[in-house]
């Protein structure tokens, strides 16, 4: 629709939108996150939820005890090798559409305990991150931002065509293999579908 | 404030009979020497530090593994010798084997008499079969996790222990972590930030052909 | 009632009427695996509870969810290394936790830190253990059902304690303060007023609480007689801090050892009658009353000076070999440290004892006869962290 005559509508009180934007607007502003904590980086989550930086603001202040009822998971903290395969589950227990936020330096990448035996390096080896957060641990106002992000991206998806969000492709996958627990590792140690080593790691 | 260990020591040989029992010093400035107690003994010495009323050791603080692996110590010695007939100083090389344990220890405190930490340790026979020490739950039982503990990272068997099982690995797990010979898996050099020994660590795994497990 | 205008028809089929069953269930024990994600389990804590109906009759708590890794990396990294990772055990105290770590290497390589830290690691340790007791009660009332309001208070309070921690150290929650030998940055100009105003108003919400909470009668019915712990238990299993406490036992490290400078300070130390959840419970709020005071005297009396003992290295730190144990008493417990140095880089032992994974030993005879419901706040009052439990 033209901009001018939209703009011209709504002097007279007329408001119009699209389909889709009506549909993205609902999307991004009840985002109920998973109330699911891992380790520090969920105490400056449960932070954001509280009065100071009140993340009610984003309409993203109803944390659900179960998966069946979430949007989003935010993977706040070390995921352990013990703790991984309970983590795919709970995501493969979400609803589509459904978000990932990877909340401190831990989810992305196994952060300072990187070198543990028992440390999965990084949760997108199993699940697709949408947004990631830096930090150790990350501030609450780093989560806010991440949920502004979250938003933005939310509002640009498009419906139809190619680029559709993944809930609306009929083939797409929503459930993810669950890894399992082996003699000395977690059996694969990776979703190959999902994720490839950096390239430059790679010698490439 | 509790008698010296020396004391200890030579009182715990009257009143116990045939026990084995000896110091090890420690140079640390500020942290006390320990006691050497034999597997065997374990029991009752642990008993004898509940019960007696001097000590009234009531309170198991702290209880750790520790692994020694397999060492060889070289050491260059110079000696006079006759060589052709000609005396000459020659060197060489001794090697002394010192065949690996693992060590648990002990840190005890009184509540009652508010004093300690009396520390004692007891070493198992190797680091393959023979890892059986007896267990301290009967006797205290803030042993019972930390022995779950020692069992998982460091595989020492806790004889009498009433559930002794993995505490922090997954049940299927095979490896002790915490040994110092444990190889860890091989599945962090993908990071992007790859440097100094993880980068060598790649080329060494890429060139013996051995495939990383991500 | 009366009958008159209650007509009912009579049925047209006089045999279609309710037929009443007795129940033939056979009273089978129910197993739960409560955990590693449940809301009240305070992190990835996992209980495998069996249950007669509402009432649990075996409880094993399953640890691991968290394990880090803390002393494998500890090992194969310098001393100095650790102290950041140290942070991360409780991830609520991490200036504690920095105390109770360069308490011990101190002792292994014998240095003393300056009068003036050693003020400092009192306040910073006193504001911790404040900070951590407003929380766990947030929570423990949070399990309790009253959702919200408590802790939000709560982590009201904790902010006005984090900007503190934040001002000082340029880290709400992962300090990395403290060195071997004192302390890494001086105070900044201002941060003992900022201080002592926070201090000042922290009676005002004690008392507020106090009004709201302690006398509640919802409170006193679901912790008075709930988690009995006896006090032989507890000493015999190892259990410490608070917890210990509340079962009458007195033993406080911080008057036992009387490391850094706590003799100087006169505080008391509250003890309990019942070892129920209600007495743990207020066990941490007189200890909050006593905090307080100590934070007061030590704000008042700290002198200028040197931070860091002149003799301490940071950089190729190499304690002599040898051996030492240090501990404190934190907010959850006994925290202790094992060092086994053999004269190189790097620790060659490192162990940490974990109050929170000790304290929770007693955890199943606690539960044992209580629903499900008291399980969870008896496991709240225990105060547990996960970083420190499974480390
Ligand atoms: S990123 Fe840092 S703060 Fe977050 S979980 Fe990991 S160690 Fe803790």
């Amino acid at each position: 629709m033209d901009e001018g005559l939209r703009g011209e509508l709504s002097r007279h009180g007329i408001f119009t939108t699209s389909l889709e934007g009506l549909y993205n607007w609902g999307r991004k502003n009840s985002i109920w996150p998973l109330q699911f904590g891992l380790a520090c980086c969920a105490i400056e989550m449960i932070a954001a939820t509280m009065a100071r930086y009140d993340l009610a603001r984003f309409g993203a202040e109803v944390f659900r005890p179960s998966p069946r009822q979430a949007d989003l998971m935010i993977v706040a903290g070390t995921v352990t090798k013990k703790m991984a395969p309970q983590v795919v589950r709970l995501y493969n227990q979400m609803p589509e559409p459904k978000y990932v936020i990877a909340m401190g330096a831990c989810a992305i990448s196994g952060g300072p305990f990187k070198q543990g035996y028992n440390v999965l390096k990084g949760i997108d080896r199993y699940i697709p991150v949408d947004v990631h957060i830096p930090g150790c641990p990350p501030r609450p106002e780093a989560l806010l931002h991440a949920f502004m992000t979250l938003q933005k991206r939310i509002d640009a998806q498009k419906l139809t065509g190619p680029s559709r969000p993944r809930h609306l492709v009929e083939e797409a996958p929503s459930e993810f293999p669950i890894p399992d627990f082996g003699p000395h590792d977690l059996t694969p140690g990776k979703n190959s579908a999902i994720w490839a080593p950096p390239r430059k790691a790679q010698g490439v | 404030m509790m008698e010296s260990l020396e004391a200890l020591v030579s009182r715990m040989a009257s009143v116990l009979p045939a026990i084995d029992v000896s110091l090890v010093p420690n140079e640390a400035p500020g942290g006390p020497s320990s006691l050497r107690v034999a597997p065997q003994d374990g029991r009752r010495a642990a008993e004898f530090f509940k019960s007696d009323p001097g000590l009234r050791l009531d309170y198991l603080s702290n209880l750790t593994g520790v692994d020694w692996p397999d060492r060889v110590t070289k050491q260059k010695v110079k000696s006079k010798r006759l060589v052709d007939g000609v005396e000459k100083e020659v060197e060489e090389t001794l090697e002394t084997r010192t065949p690996g344990f693992l060590e648990v220890v002990y840190h005890l405190y009184s509540i009652e008499l508010k004093h300690g930490p009396l520390i004692f340790r007891m070493r198992t026979a190797d680091r393959m079969a023979g890892v059986h020490l007896p267990s301290m739950t009967p006797v205290w039982r803030g042993a019972e996790f930390q022995e779950r503990e020692v069992f998982d990272l460091y595989g020492v068997r806790f004889d009498s222990h009433p559930d002794l099982r993995r505490l922090l690995m997954w049940e299927t797990f095979e490896d002790h972590p915490m040994r110092k010979d444990y190889v860890e898996p091989n599945d962090y050099e993908y990071e992007p930030t790859a440097h100094d020994e993880v980068l060598a660590k790649i080329k060494e795994r890429d060139s013996s052909g051995v495939s990383g497990t991500a | 009632m009366s009958s008159s205008n209650l007509q009912l028809e009579a049925p047209l089929d006089p045999a279609f009427k309710v037929e009443r069953r007795t129940a033939t269930g056979r009273g089978d024990l129910l197993e739960v695996s409560m955990g590693p994600q449940h809301p009240s389990t305070h992190g990835v804590f996992r209980m495998d509870v069996v249950l007669d109906g509402e009432r649990v009759t075996k409880l094993k708590p399953v640890f691991g969810y968290l394990h880090r890794n803390h002393e494998k990396i500890a090992e194969n990294t310098t001393y100095l290394g650790s102290m950041p990772y140290t942070d991360r055990l409780d991830y609520f105290c991490s200036l504690t936790n920095n105390w109770a770590y360069a308490l011990t290497v101190e002792k292994l390589a014998g240095l003393q830190p300056p009068e003036r830290a050693e003020y400092i690691r009192v306040i910073t340790a006193e504001f911790t253990r404040l900070q951590n007791h407003v929380c766990l009660i947030g929570f423990l009332l949070q399990d309790m059902g009253a959702s919200g309001t408590p802790l939000m208070y709560a982590f009201r309070e904790r902010e006005a304690i984090l900007d503190l921690f934040e001002s000082l150290t340029g880290a709400r929650m992962m300090c990395n303060y403290m060195r071997f030998g004192g302390c890494r940055v001086d105070l900044p100009s201002g941060w003992l007023d900022q201080a002592s105003k926070v201090v000042d108003r922290f009676p005002r919400f004690l008392d507020e609480f106090d009004r709201l909470i302690s006398g509640n009668e919802i409170l006193a019915a679901r912790t008075q007689g709930v988690g009995v712990l006896p006090r032989e238990l507890a000493v015999s299993a190892s259990v410490t801090g608070p917890v210990l406490r509340a079962s009458g036992v007195n033993y406080d490290i911080r008057k036992v050892d009387k490391y850094g400078i706590y003799d100087r300070f006169s505080f008391r130390v509250p003890l309990g009658d019942h070892g129920d959840v209600y007495d743990r419970y207020m066990v941490r709020v007189l200890e909050m009353h006593e905090s307080l005071a100590i934070l007061k005297s030590a704000l008042r009396d700290i002198p200028p000076g040197p931070i860091m003992d002149p003799k301490a290295k940071l950089r190729s730190f190499k304690p002599k070999a040898g051996e030492a144990y240090g501990r404190i008493e934190s907010a959850k417990g006994e925290l202790g440290f094992y060092v086994i140095s053999d004269g190189s880089a790097n620790p060659y032992r490192y162990r940490v004892r974990p109050p929170s994974l000790i304290n929770l030993t007693v955890l199943e005879d606690m539960c044992v006869g209580h629903t499900v419901a008291d399980a969870v706040i008896i496991l709240g009052s225990i105060d547990i962290v996960l970083g420190e439990v499974d480390r």
